[in-house]
């Protein structure tokens, strides 16, 4: 009874922080004021985001008795390896189509 | 005590979608769109993490999973494709 009230809180306390994360990021992209800005935003959404669920999952899971249960960590390790390809996609292709940035923004290596 | 909080975290990220959704129609320029349909997939991974917890099934995580790859493989390709005029050189 103890060790599962525990765990439901730490379960909870995990939810929260990685829903939140992720309507944090969310808000930073619908909010910053440039595209480099706002690329910005939703990597922590990705990281602690899906982090943060992926891990109060497997908690869940992994102490209903039916043994361990892993195979969430692909999700957040194939995030964890693929947001920085994509973001640095995105931005080598923001950059080609020398998009407009607010004259808060530093480091145009593509105007000098 | 769980149940009640997931249905909250499904609020959450759904505001958080609406977002995304606003940004995907307003964003002036190709690579916002890009960046905020990214954004969406991330969030319906989310989705589904959490509603695989509401419904106690496994499935779920083999769709996230498929979401993922099939998502960065679409980002990446429509990214490509604004740097270079094409996908597969």
């Amino acid at each position: 009874m103890e060790t599962s009230v525990w765990i439901e809180w730490i379960v909870v306390v995990l939810l929260l922080i990685g829903s939140l994360f992720a309507l944090v990021g969310s808000f930073g992209l619908w909010k910053l004021p440039d595209f480099f800005m706002r690329l910005h935003g939703p990597t922590k959404a990705t990281t602690l985001g899906v982090g943060s669920l992926v891990m109060g999952s497997l908690i869940y899971f992994s102490t209903r008795g039916d043994g361990l249960s892993l195979h969430e960590l692909l999700i957040t390790l194939f995030l964890f390896i693929t947001a920085p390809v994509s973001a640095q996609m995105l931005a080598k292709a923001a950059m080609h189509q020398r998009l407009k940035n607010i004259a808060r923004t530093r480091g145009e290596t593509w105007r000098q | 005590m769980l149940y009640p909080v997931i249905m909250i975290c499904l609020g959450i990220i759904g505001a958080a979608a609406i977002l995304n959704t606003l940004r995907l129609f307003k964003g002036p320029d190709p690579p916002d769109r890009i960046l905020a349909l990214d954004t969406l997939y991330i969030n319906a991974i989310a989705l589904l993490i959490l509603l695989g917890m509401r419904l106690d099934s496994d499935l779920f995580f083999e769709a996230a999973l498929l979401i993922a790859v099939m998502g960065f493989i679409g980002t990446v390709a429509v990214a490509k494709h604004l740097l270079r005029g094409d996908i597969i050189e």
